[in-house]
């Protein structure tokens, strides 16, 4: 009995140090393959960006990434696990592995980059901190907000931020952190605080579902840039290279004039060089990533190209209303851009 | 002739260590301990290790760094350029602040519910009931986020103050105002401040000490003394002559007149609270998050330590009340003198652990927006850094600090009221 424990003890220690070492040895592309499963973090729920629906299937512009990286390697959308992160467990999640890839409305900053060790493989959507007001208070502009009590997320990069542009521009403000988007809401609602700044996305999705969304107006000031995209672990390039390039091939996608409905009639027949070589009937793209031949079109084929992911969650046809702006392709004066695929 | 024969000396074999029931059970025991020592090492190896292949040791450089966050309350100066370190100092003192308003209300409230759930007025006892049970038996985080909701939704806003005809006025001669952002209380102001001194300056830790406070606390600690002095030897003079001298006469005037000249010296007025663009400014601030959070831990603890206190008067024999009523003490009076004395004694150990309660419980101040040490280090320091590991170690040992200080403080008061056993 007593040899069996020790055995037992023994042989587990050494499975323990093997799993660690086979952590560090393996890329993490080899390791999402032989798992079959995609791990991917995600929000606890932001409409439009990462919530799950009325019948529990994840959707939104972040899930999105999500489930073209998935169907580009395992050829499969829903090959994923979902892993609700919050803002202080995000980085603890991707860090320790027990994501792949961090698809959470996270703000691409030097610190998060270089400090942290993660790489950010580009930018889903482009946001800038706001300050949404109660139209009676009679403010036009940020500027006239001395004095004023701030409601606001902990923990996010909108309070320091605020701290700054306050201290610059040479007046006063209260903070009142919240933990989250709901709390904030029903302090801001009651009056208990006199602004409620967040990133505008966020402010023009929550106002949307106030009892009289024209009560309440945002201020012109965008205090901030928040470029939000996804990002993995830094040191293992093959892996950041696959993300980086399922969502630039999304962007090329619209560029290109692919969308879901033409993408097999463009398959077979387009002569257009660069969506040859995008979807994989000319040259080795996929095969120089580590991947098939058609992985950008399984990507492509699950939601559609960029624009269409942007319509279909947030854009100005969904209860969320937002404008393209920014995000909008640079042919069209946004900043949406993908680097050539050559 | 009889020679004692001694056990024959076995020499000392390894083999013994094992099959010796004497040493046995001192093997196993040593084996178990180096065990459980390898596995800890590996475990502090293993995260160093899979920490610096990430690109991250372990380092507590970021404490020294700008925290760029500013927190609402704060005991202490602190602007958005200051430290981490002293981000997390003033966090501490928020922790502190509400664990011993928490600790006191509750232990009030614990002492008068207990009592009064005893009580022979069924109205009363079956009320008592209902609170107890209540309170109990919800968790906290309920209590404090529905308290903060009341709190926020009922209560006027600022602006709701302003104007001709405002829908809300100051109360108590306009200065206080009830809002819902908080309370808003005169604060005292000296024209003739003593001003202050600043201990460990230079230093993240730095902070002021006001000289007009410590002035204060002097006199009428002084005076108090003196006050008591007075007392006990009045109780003298009547234990030897049986005639207590009046003394109030005396006792009132040594305590008012010292603090009240003091007072004047210094140039003592009151700053009112008035509303000034969206806020009101001036006096002090006792934020929603504060009182919601305190009324929460304290009525939540509260209802612990009633059943504590129940339990301490129940265990002291009903023989202790008869005799003493049978000696002439009025109820009041043995509650006071006989009862409570006793029942201290069961009551004092569960009652460290509703205070430490209240220390670990004050974390949940977050889910209204309080800044404590959970706020400030755990979680905004956390998330701007990403050093959790750092992070939460520090913040585990402050906790476990601060427990293990109360602990020994009260298990000290406890062997001091214990029954002297002869």
């Amino acid at each position: 009995m007593r040899r069996n424990i020790e055995k037992i003890a023994a042989l587990s220690l050494l499975a323990a140090v093997g799993i660690a070492q086979a952590a560090s040895a393996e890329g993490t592309l080899d390791l999402v393959k032989e798992r079959g499963k995609l791990m991917c973090g995600v929000t606890t729920g932001v409409v439009g960006f990462a919530a799950p629906d009325a019948n529990g299937e994840w959707r939104g512009i972040d899930v999105a990434i999500c489930r073209a990286v998935a169907a580009a390697v395992l050829n499969d959308p829903q090959a994923i696990e979902f892993v609700p992160t919050t803002p202080k467990t995000r980085f603890t999640a991707l860090a320790s592995g027990e994501i792949d890839l961090l698809a959470r409305n996270t703000t691409w900053t030097f610190s998060r980059d270089v400090d942290l060790k993660f790489d950010f493989v580009g930018v889903n959507y482009y946001d800038g901190q706001g300050f949404m007001v109660r139209k009676e208070l009679g403010v036009k502009s940020a500027t006239e907000l001395d004095g004023v009590t701030i409601c606001s997320l902990a923990g996010t990069t909108h309070e320091l931020n605020l701290a700054e542009y306050f201290r610059v521009n040479d007046i006063d403000f209260e903070p009142v952190p919240m933990d989250n988007n709901a709390e904030t809401q029903q302090q801001y609602l009651a009056g208990a605080c006199d602004v409620y700044s967040a990133d505008v996305s966020a402010l023009v999705a929550q106002r949307s579902s106030f009892a009289n969304p024209k009560e309440h107006m945002i201020l012109p000031e965008i205090i901030s840039k928040e470029p939000l995209g996804p990002l993995v672990r830094h040191g293992d390039s093959e892996w950041a290279d696959v993300v980086r390039w399922t969502l630039n091939a999304l962007v090329a996608a619209e560029e290109l004039g692919v969308t879901s409905e033409n993408l097999d009639t463009v398959t077979a027949s387009s002569e257009n060089p660069e969506i040859k070589r995008l979807l994989g009937t000319d040259g080795n793209l996929g095969e120089q990533l580590g991947l098939e031949s058609d992985w950008a079109k399984r990507a492509i084929a699950v939601a559609g190209n960029y624009g269409e992911i942007f319509a279909a969650n947030i854009g100005e046809d969904t209860p969320i209303e937002l404008a393209r702006g920014l995000n909008d392709l640079w042919t069209r004066g946004g900043l949406i851009y993908s680097p050539p695929f050559r | 002739m009889t020679t004692s024969m001694s056990a024959p000396q076995k020499p000392f074999r390894l083999s013994m260590l094992i099959y010796d029931t004497r040493y046995r059970s001192k093997t196993i025991q040593i084996a178990a301990l180096i065990g459980f020592f390898c596995g800890l090492g590996w475990l502090i190896d293993n995260t160093v290790t899979n920490l610096s292949v990430l690109g991250k040791e372990p380092s507590f450089r970021f404490l020294t760094e700008e925290a760029g966050y500013k927190i609402n309350q704060k005991l202490i100066e602190y602007t958005a350029q200051d430290t981490h370190l002293r981000a997390a100092f003033v966090g501490l003192l928020n922790t502190l602040l509400v664990a011993v308003l928490g600790c006191f209300t509750a232990t009030v409230i614990g002492v008068v519910v207990g009592v009064l759930r005893l009580s022979k007025n069924w109205l009363i006892a079956r009320l008592m009931t209902i609170y107890i049970e209540g309170f109990r038996n919800v968790p906290l985080l309920l209590w404090i986020v529905f308290i903060m909701a009341i709190l926020v939704e009922t209560l006027p806003a600022p602006s709701a103050f302003r104007g001709d005809s405002p829908a809300a006025s100051m109360i108590l001669g306009d200065s206080v105002a009830i809002s819902n952002r908080g309370i808003y209380v005169p604060e005292a102001l000296f024209s003739r401040s003593l001003g202050d001194i600043s201990l460990f300056e230079g230093t993240s830790l730095q902070f002021e000490v006001s000289l007009d406070l410590v002035a204060i606390l002097a006199v009428l600690g002084l005076s108090i003394w003196a006050a008591k002095w007075l007392g006990t030897r009045a109780d003298r003079i009547q234990e030897t002559t049986g005639k207590r001298p009046t003394t109030w006469y005396i006792q009132i005037p040594l305590i008012a007149a010292p603090i009240l000249s003091l007072l004047f010296t210094l140039g003592f007025h009151l700053g009112l609270p008035e509303l000034k663009g969206f806020n009101f400014s001036g006096g002090t601030h006792i934020r929603n998050s504060l009182l919601a959070l305190w009324l929460a831990l304290s009525l939540y603890t509260g209802a612990f330590i009633a059943e504590i206190v129940r339990a301490g008067i129940m265990a002291i024999d009903h023989g202790q009340t008869e005799a003493a009523a049978a000696l002439g003490l009025r109820p009041k009076r043995i509650m006071s003198l006989v009862i409570m004395p006793q029942a201290l004694r069961v009551i004092i150990p569960p009652l460290i652990s509703n205070y430490l309660n209240i220390i670990k419980n004050s974390s949940l101040a977050i889910a209204v927006g309080y800044l404590d040490l959970t706020g400030t280090l755990i979680g905004i320091t956390l998330n701007q850094t990403g050093r959790e590991l750092e992070t939460l170690l520090l913040g585990m040992m402050v906790y476990l600090t601060i427990s293990l200080g109360i602990s020994f403080a009260m298990n000290w008061y406890n062997k001091h009221v214990k029954l002297v056993e002869r």
